[in-house]
């Protein structure tokens, strides 16, 4: 007996736990309201089969529970409950499935005007990359990266020539415009997600990787790396204000563009930027130390 | 030996005369069970204390030393789960505890508890004890190389600890051990961890392919007579199945340890893409990362199911046992199991929707994976369906395969989540998906090892383990994993990611800190709650009951051996022949409330069903 209302305690808890939880989704920022859906939608099928098969049990538990001399039904199969049974769960899954599909579908084909931005990684940073007033980001190899070329772009294409740099942790992004996230790594895996953003793609070095989203909440929001990098995995954060197109447009026009980035080292003054940086406080910490 | 041969003889006679008894037509005779094809061979009997005990070849002996052996690197991951439940609820409580010691506890936890723990107890452990005498042999059909498999095993289980005490310590790179970090500076253990995890790795897999041979071979060729495939226990299906997906799925995980030793030894580039690291370009180029990610994947989802369909087994046999009822629906469960073994094959890309591969083969897996459910779900209706109208023991053994379910479908709803790729992308790689994978694949098999180790102790051991205690030990363990688990899927939900040795003051963690404390604490007292079974075991072994011969009232002929514990050979003179399956509980009709496989048709001549 006691094991049936204790049984019972947990599966109302547990739909008691799920009603009144503080600890809930971040506020969306994004266009992608149709994942926060098709999850409450899985809340409402998936928890109900959960209740449902439970609450069966613990029924059993109190109305079967052994009694000397009680004779168990014998019924090795019952071709009709079993059909009934496979065909409703077919029916839920597919009814859940289908949704999932659909977002997929809208997740894999990206706009025809989103933005670019390259977004580069590394161990354990981040930076970032605008298409200039051509529209279009100049192409980039690992092996051209260097102190005076931190992106590592074919000088000879002329693409590239006017691309934004953002050597920074922090990015801003246009309200309403969506965005085509390029990943780059130069190292190891990465994964630039915003929780309020709801999308996140892994960087793989040797390619380049891609998702996109619609910010649509003016804010400034945590970048977190998402994909294990090594030890300074958790210190891997970044920041994106998201701002509207008055304010946006005034930050891109204070950047500096690949052209200035040249044109600068041509003068003797200019002082070397250390690209390959680490975040400050892990080697302050000096926690990765061996052999 | 001459007694044993004329035992044979005697033996063999027997069969014929059946035989002879249908074909004159005197009557045709229900008892009828076909002829054994070769005579029986004699087993190599143990002749020293080291024989017997060391390198043995009884697979019973076998069974216990893959048993402990696990249960021992289960306690090392137990230990690991504490010091990082102790860093992330009471971040810098610990001192010692740096992010490099973190990353080192993650792995080896994760890959103890997957490989180790959890795959070498479910098959080394319960498949050798159990498959010979629950298909009624008198052995594994290779004893020698049985045997050969547990010290292929224990070396491998030496080579990983070792890894704690070589220079930079074991690795630190996520049991997932994705390259190109793991044999990176910037991760724990580049150096010698990572080559004796490698190394650890292979001896496993060539270990325990010796011993999947034997329970396949095993359960394929040395059935006692009547013992038709269709009338073996779930158990034995569970761990034929398993054994089965372990021999098409270990090998991906040798190529590919193969491949990244020969990457971190000889500087080819099988995973390795052209690298800049601090300002230099390393002399790699043209690898694949995600090559590796396939391969580790198309190994890691059939490994959730070399776990998970043992315990679907083990637990079906334990509910059908304790609820006094027959197994709702065996034939389907038996095909689910087969079902979902195949199927496990074509669903590995799911670990990998947001890893960057083709975007496209997010349709095809993601349908897959979800199809997947269908049989899965199936077993669970039966398993409840057995309940119903049946007589149900709410002893410790039910307790525990009631948590199952319970934890188990708590589990397996939130796989639909996270199967179902889009829904995947916000929650992949946060703390849903560590508290999904815990709960289904961690707890769930876990209630199923203790049910287990309940039920089959008196077997093993003799003796009946104490009810009270383990009654405690049920309560602590279900209601403290449960609310370390549930809760967790909600800091996935705010978007806390996974193997984050620190937070910091992120907005998303403000609210979860004293969730995280709760959850620590939790964890601690379930890890020590496991020591009310180590007590009631050294209790039990020195003033428990003695176990009266099948104290359960069980049909399936590991309960009918000569004597109990059995000894080497199993069934003494001879072998059991079966004539039913083994889950005829409460037959009308019948005197007892169960009959046993070897019940002959004849004895039961008046009961509704006579030969199943």
């Amino acid at each position: 007996m006691h094991a049936g209302i204790i049984f019972f305690l947990v599966i109302l808890g547990s739909v008691l736990f799920h009603i009144f939880t503080p600890w809930y989704w971040t506020d969306i920022a994004s266009n992608w309201q149709g994942m926060d859906d098709t999850i409450t939608l899985t809340f409402w099928v998936g928890g109900g089969v959960f209740v449902a098969v439970c609450l069966f049990m613990v029924y059993c538990v109190f109305r079967y529970s052994y009694k000397e001399g009680r004779k168990a039904e014998y019924k090795p199969e019952d071709k009709k409950l079993e059909k009934i049974l496979t065909w409703a769960t077919t029916l839920g899954v597919a009814a859940l499935l289908a949704p999932g599909l659909i977002i997929w579908n809208q997740y894999v084909n990206v706009p025809k005007n989103a933005l670019e931005v390259d977004v580069m990684a590394w161990q354990w940073g981040w930076q970032y990359r605008l298409p200039g007033e051509d529209g279009k980001l100049g192409t980039t190899k690992v092996t051209n990266i260097n102190d005076e070329n931190p992106f590592g772009i074919n000088v000879d294409d002329p693409f590239g020539r006017d691309d934004i740099l953002v050597q920074s942790d922090y990015i801003n992004l246009e309200n309403n415009k969506p965005v085509k996230i390029l990943l780059r790594s130069v190292d190891v895996l990465h994964n630039w997600y915003v929780p309020q953003f709801r999308s996140k793609m892994d960087a793989v070095p040797g390619i380049v990787t891609f998702y996109w989203f619609e910010p649509n909440k003016v804010g400034e929001y945590e970048v977190l790396c998402a994909e294990y990098c090594g030890v300074g995995h958790y210190a891997m954060r970044g920041g994106v204000e998201v701002q509207s197109t008055e304010d946006y447009n005034k930050w891109l026009s204070e950047q500096e563009t690949f052209q200035d980035l040249i044109a600068k080292l041509e003068k003797p003054e200019f002082e070397n930027k250390k690209i390959v940086k680490n975040n400050n406080f892990i080697l302050n910490k000096d926690i990765y130390k061996e052999e | 030996m001459s007694d044993e041969y004329e035992n044979k003889s005697s033996y063999q006679a027997q069969s014929s005369e059946t035989i002879s008894g249908t074909g004159s037509g005197v009557s045709p005779d229900i008892d009828y069970v076909r002829p054994a094809e070769n005579p029986e061979q004699d087993l190599y009997h143990a002749h020293s204390f080291i024989e017997k005990w060391v390198f043995c070849q009884d697979a019973k002996v076998i069974g216990v030393q893959y048993f402990l052996t696990a249960v021992f690197t289960g306690v090392v991951g137990l230990i690991l789960s504490w010091l990082m439940r102790l860093q992330l609820g009471f971040p810098g409580l610990a001192g010692f505890i740096t992010a490099e010691h973190y990353y080192q506890f993650v792995t080896m936890h994760g890959m103890i508890m997957v490989v180790y723990f959890l795959t070498a107890l479910f098959l080394g452990g319960f498949g050798n004890y159990l498959i010979p005498l629950m298909v009624g042999a008198r052995d594994m059909v290779f004893p020698y190389v049985n045997m050969l498999s547990f010290w292929m095993f224990f070396v491998a289980v030496a080579v990983l600890m070792a890894s704690f005490f070589v220079p930079g310590g074991p690795t630190g790179a996520g049991w997932t051990l994705y390259p190109p970090q793991t044999i990176l500076e910037g991760t724990p253990g580049h150096g010698w961890g990572i080559l004796l995890m490698l190394i650890s790795l292979s001896l496993f897999v060539i270990g325990f392919t010796m011993g999947g041979l034997n329970y396949m071979i095993t359960i394929l060729q040395a059935r006692t007579r009547g013992m038709t495939l269709m009338r073996m226990p779930l158990t034995v299906w569970g761990i034929f199945t398993a054994t089965v997906l372990a021999m098409l799925a270990f090998p991906a995980l040798l190529v590919s340890s193969i491949m990244m030793t020969l990457d971190k030894l000889l500087g080819t580039s099988f995973f390795m893409p052209t690298i800049l690291k601090a300002g230099e370009v390393l002399e790699y180029g043209g690898g694949s990362p995600i090559l590796f990610q396939h391969l580790f994947w198309f190994f890691g989802h059939p490994e959730v199911y070399i776990v998970a369909l043992p315990a679907f087994g083990i637990v079906s046999d334990l509910i059908s046992v304790h609820a006094r009822k027959n197994i709702f629906g065996y034939r389907m469960m038996v095909w689910a199991i087969v079902g979902i073994g195949a199927l496990s094959f074509f669903v590995w890309a799911h670990h990998m929707y947001v890893s960057g591969m083709n975007p496209w083969f997010g349709f095809f897996f993601a349908s897959t994976t979800l199809i997947i459910a269908v049989p899965t779900a199936m077993k669970v209706y039966n398993w409840i369906l057995t309940l119903w109208r049946g007589n149900i023991r709410i002893n410790t053994v039910m307790l525990w395969c009631l948590g199952f379910i319970v934890t188990f479908v708590n589990g397996g709803i939130t796989g639909i989540f996270l199967g179902n790729v889009s829904v995947d992308v916000p929650l992949s790689d946060t703390y849903f998906v560590v508290a999904h994978f815990h709960m289904v694949m961690g707890i769930a098999p876990l209630m199923v090892i203790m049910g287990a180790i309940y039920h089959w102790f008196p077997l093993v051991a003799g003796k009946m383990l104490d009810e009270k205690l383990g009654k405690w030990h049920f309560w602590t363990t279900f209601l403290g994993a449960y609310s370390i688990y549930f809760p967790m899927h909600y800091l996935g939900f705010i978007g806390v990611p996974r193997r984050y040795y620190e937070m910091y003051d992120s907005p998303y963690m403000t609210s979860g800190v004293g969730l995280n404390e709760f959850i620590s604490t939790a964890a601690f007292i379930v890890g020590a709650a496991q020591l009310i079974l180590v007590f009631n075991i050294v209790k039990t072994m020195k003033t428990g009951k003695k176990a009266e011969k099948n104290p359960w009232k069980a049909n399936s002929l590991e309960w009918f051996t000569s004597t109990v514990p059995p000894e080497h050979g199993n069934f003494g003179e001879r072998l059991p022949v079966v004539h039913r399956w083994p889950y005829d509980y409460n037959v009308p009709g019948a005197e007892e409330d169960y009959l046993p496989q070897t019940a002959a048709p004849s004895e039961v001549a008046h009961t509704e069903v006579e030969k199943t």
